[in-house]
């Protein structure tokens, strides 16, 4: 059962678009999809490869006004974003890398963080490229269904998962976890460290990337303090990971699932709607506490709480 | 006969404490060098300059006639110095083997091979059994054989043993040094730390003692079992003792 658990779920993935949901559903779902797309570039650095950022909303930002700048500047389609995205985005990352990838721990996360503030404030002020506050329109969307949206987002996350799943089980992998667990005993068992960082970076931002790059065309409208949001982006990416399970396949996943979906439980009820940060908080304060390994990685100890019968 | 290492005048200052001052020794391909000092002589120091982790003050580290003291931990390795550490440092949450296929990738050209490699190290070290353990909760002697085997699979031709025997009770120490002479005798030189007088006295070919960051002396075990200066420095001034 176990192992047919991945195709069902992407099998239900791919149909469920075929039923019919009204656009709102379609909405949620697409955008559980970018937080997933997210996540799992997050935990490809901070779960797999230990290296904790506070910033990937700069990665997310990057790719989305990649896409915006080519529509509005060179009048091309926003779709060039998503491949361009990714030289860009790469070639950010290697600046960052080189950067940050010196500090260690709270220091490097400190970075970050500082990292996309930097860009947020930028972006404000580069107005001939991106417009400023006034931000990046499309004029029109390429689809007004949401159906079409979704199978390209569900494509990215599918190719992503893939691929991270193939990265982990490679040496590469092996690199990354051993970095996380011990950086200078990695170092003397003659793995370049520094390397092997930058490399979990620049997949980690690609990936982010990627889905910014998605988001300007879904959303037809970025402006800077949308795409490098430190709440809404930097801060709810960790919380998916979190809630999720820390360096899990599927953490990301279900993460934005409950992430999203609380939001907008949330932001539906008018009285609760101003304290949205606060319950997440909690949420985030309840998970570390009872769940460490987040949702998928102490699916276990969840199961036996349902079972005290037999929970021995 | 030339050394596979030498190391020649090394100095290491921290702000105004001198570690190690002027330390010259070399050590020969296939022996068993024994490196012995009381606490704070700067045993470790000496093993992180010639691992990379501390660049040298003053002095030069060569490795097979390259001098390697301005070299990352990471390529010093590649050359062929492993090291384990005095604090045991297992990749915790990694299993036994994955600890040991992580280091085994260095030379392996894919992961059948570094498998291969890892799992035939594991036999040889004892810790076959335990390989699916995670290694938070091996005890501390099998974590130090971890360490051991971590170190080997990346096929050091110089191997850095940095207090391995320490805490280990009679029964795990005896099987210790017989996989160390078994290493030896597979054609690894290795360089020990170690407290453990009875040990480093029966395992080592040659000697080498600091006190206070000085080489105070260096000969065969029974050379500096019967050094003035080395009782001197451990058991205090003869009249005193």
């Amino acid at each position: 059962m176990k192992k047919y658990l991945p195709f069902i779920i992407l099998a239900l993935l791919f149909l469920v678009p075929l039923v019919g949901l009204s656009s709102y559903v379609m909405h949620i779902l697409i955008l559980v999809l970018i937080y997933s797309l997210i996540g799992m570039g997050w935990n490809l650095l901070g779960g797999f490869c230990g290296q904790v950022s506070f910033g990937h909303a700069s990665f997310f930002g990057v790719g989305a006004y990649t896409a915006g700048i080519l529509y509005a500047k060179l009048g091309w389609s926003s779709w060039w974003g998503l491949p361009l995205s990714l030289l860009v985005v790469l070639a950010f990352s290697l600046v960052i890398g080189f950067i940050c990838l010196r500090l260690r721990g709270p220091y490097f996360a400190l970075a970050t963080l500082a990292m996309g503030e930097v860009l947020r404030v930028t972006a404000e002020n580069l107005n001939q490229w991106t417009g400023g506050d006034v931000g990046i329109l499309l004029r029109e969307r390429t689809w007004v269904s949401k159906i079409w949206y979704y199978y390209i987002i569900l494509l990215l996350a599918v190719g992503a998962f893939v691929l991270i799943k193939k990265v982990m089980e490679s040496k590469w992998g092996y690199y990354f976890v051993s970095i996380r667990e011990d950086q200078d005993a990695a170092e003397s068992l003659g793995i370049p460290t520094t390397a092997y960082k930058t490399l979990a970076l620049c997949l980690s931002g690609a990936l982010t990337g990627l889905a910014g790059a998605f988001y300007m065309n879904y959303m037809g409208y970025i402006d800077p303090k949308v795409v490098f949001a430190l709440h809404d982006i930097s801060i709810v990416t960790i919380m998916v990971v979190m809630v999720g399970g820390v360096a899990t396949y599927w953490g990301p996943l279900v993460g934005a699932l409950i992430m999203v979906l609380l939001a907008e439980l949330i932001r539906s009820n008018p009285g609760l709607g101003a304290a949205h940060q606060t319950l997440f908080g909690v949420l985030l304060i309840f998970i570390i506490i009872f769940l460490p390994n987040g949702i998928v990685g102490d699916f276990r100890k969840i199961v036996k709480l349902f079972r005290p019968g037999r929970s021995g | 006969m030339t050394d596979l290492l030498r190391v020649q005048g090394i100095s290491k200052t921290f702000g105004g404490l001198t570690a190690l001052q002027d330390v010259s020794f070399g050590v020969q391909a296939g022996e068993i060098l024994g490196l012995i000092g009381p606490n704070g002589a700067g045993k470790t120091t000496l093993f992180n300059v010639v691992n990379g982790f501390y660049r040298p003050t003053r002095g030069e580290v060569y490795f097979k006639e390259e001098k390697i003291s301005s070299y990352k931990p990471h390529r010093i390795c590649k050359l062929g110095i492993g090291r384990t550490f005095q604090v045991v440092k297992p990749l915790q949450r990694m299993s036994v083997l994955d600890n040991v296929l992580a280091s085994a990738f260095l030379r392996a050209g894919n992961k059948t091979q570094a498998r291969e490699r890892a799992l035939e190290l594991l036999h040889f070290t004892g810790l076959y059994e335990d390989r699916d353990m995670i290694s938070k909760g091996l005890p501390l002697g099998k974590r130090k054989r971890l360490e051991l085997t971590r170190a080997l699979a990346t096929q050091p031709q110089l191997l850095l043993l940095d207090e391995s025997f320490a805490g280990l009770n009679p029964t795990e120490i005896n099987e210790l040094m017989t996989i160390i002479r078994e290493i030896r005798a597979r054609g690894t030189t290795i360089m020990i730390i170690e407290h453990h007088m009875k040990v480093i006295m029966s395992i080592s070919d040659r000697i080498v003692v600091l006190n206070f960051g000085l080489k105070i002396a260096e000969g065969t075990p029974r050379e500096i079992g019967s050094n003035a200066l080395v009782i001197e420095a451990y058991l205090g001034e003869a009249q005193s003792a």
